[in-house]
């Protein structure tokens, strides 16, 4: 870029307004819309392939608009689960999404039908480079770029995918019913980050695969839910000193 | 309920709560055990949705066919840190091509 740079020692400009500290936001922001988007193809054939029509699948991608609820809905409804249970499971998942509002509303400021598609907005990715910026400035672009970038391409994908889903035929024979255990392993892999996620996800599969012969399908992901919310309620105890199966964490 | 009814509903619940999140008295949802359960919460629904979608027959009794195989396969690449298209891509790989050689 030719802009000239600032005299050595003079005052450094506000990065809100450094033009190039802007440009690497937006690429930032479109890079991460870029990745993201490529995904909506395998959400769109997943969503065909799990008995939705492609209009169905489209809607989701433009109105509920966060992809693990969304994964997780027609997850459940191709496994056979109510409609009842697959709107809570969805909607479970989608509660972070209100703690980053938290978040990113103190940064942005924003009113009226600004704060509606703000709010429309707020996921996962413009969440992360919202707040990964230096500046409030510069969180305000990462925030809106990221967020029409992801829009806008997550839900072209969603439309190819689903129509790719359609032309396919029986999902089954191309794997598709796998491809969606694979979409939530790796929805799942970053957040297990410590041994407490850890430990919840792997009591979570063995819960699942315990109660679900007994209870209505889609039932027992919200079986695993309460058990993650209960782990998190319940208080950090004092340690017992040398106790049994005393590990070192 | 109806499919539509059910995108309808579930689009409307996750726009209030992301809407919530622009409204709310931060002071409500602060305490750090509130923080720590939805943290968790993530975490506990997408391995279960994993255990059902590998691991179930759709009448929940245990049913290990080519869907486990793809997990495993998956899990391997995330550790290999492949992106995410190249993961759902190689699990769904690995299941059709176990079914077309006989694997339920």
């Amino acid at each position: 870029m030719s802009d000239t740079d600032p005299a050595p020692g003079g005052p450094a400009p506000t990065a809100a307004n450094d033009p190039r500290a802007v440009a690497a936001t937006r690429r930032a922001a479109v890079s991460v819309g870029v990745a993201t988007g490529a995904y909506g193809v395998s959400f769109g054939a997943l969503g065909v392939a799990s008995g939705l029509d492609v209009l169905q699948t489209c809607a989701l991608s433009a109105l509920m608009f966060t992809g693990g609820s969304q994964f997780a809905l027609v997850g459940i409804l191709g496994a056979g689960g109510s409609g009842a249970s697959a709107v809570a499971a969805a909607s479970l998942l989608g509660v972070r999404n209100g703690f980053y509002g938290l978040q990113v509303s103190r940064l942005l400021d924003v009113h009226g039908l600004r704060r509606v598609a703000a709010a429309h907005l707020t996921i996962d990715e413009s969440t992360a480079v919202a707040v990964g910026q230096s500046t409030t400035g510069l969180s305000r672009i990462g925030f809106w770029w990221t967020g029409l970038s992801v829009f806008v391409l997550w839900n072209l994908t969603t439309l190819g995918g689903a129509l790719l889903g359609n032309a396919l035929g029986d999902p089954r024979t191309y794997g598709l019913d796998a491809a969606a255990a694979a979409a939530f392993c790796a929805l799942l892999w970053p957040r297990l980050r410590s041994r407490e996620a850890l430990t919840v996800a792997l009591a979570a599969v063995a819960l699942v695969v315990v109660v679900a012969p007994h209870v209505p399908a889609g039932v027992p992901i919200l079986v695993a839910a309460l058990a993650a919310v209960v782990t998190g309620l319940v208080p950090h105890g004092p340690r017992r000193p040398g106790g049994a199966g005393g590990g070192a964490a | 309920m109806s499919t539509w009814a059910t995108v309808l509903l579930g689009s409307l619940v996750a726009f209030a709560l992301k809407f919530l999140g622009y409204v709310v008295a931060e002071r409500h949802l602060a305490h750090p055990r509130v923080a720590r359960a939805t943290g968790l919460l993530p975490v506990a629904l997408l391995a279960g949705l994993v255990a059902v979608q590998a691991f179930l027959a759709p009448d929940g009794t245990p049913a290990p066919d080519s869907r486990a195989a793809a997990v495993a396969v998956a899990l391997v690449a995330l550790a290999l840190r492949a992106p995410f298209l190249l993961v759902v891509v190689l699990g769904a790989a690995t299941a059709a091509t176990l079914r077309a050689f006989g694997w339920p």
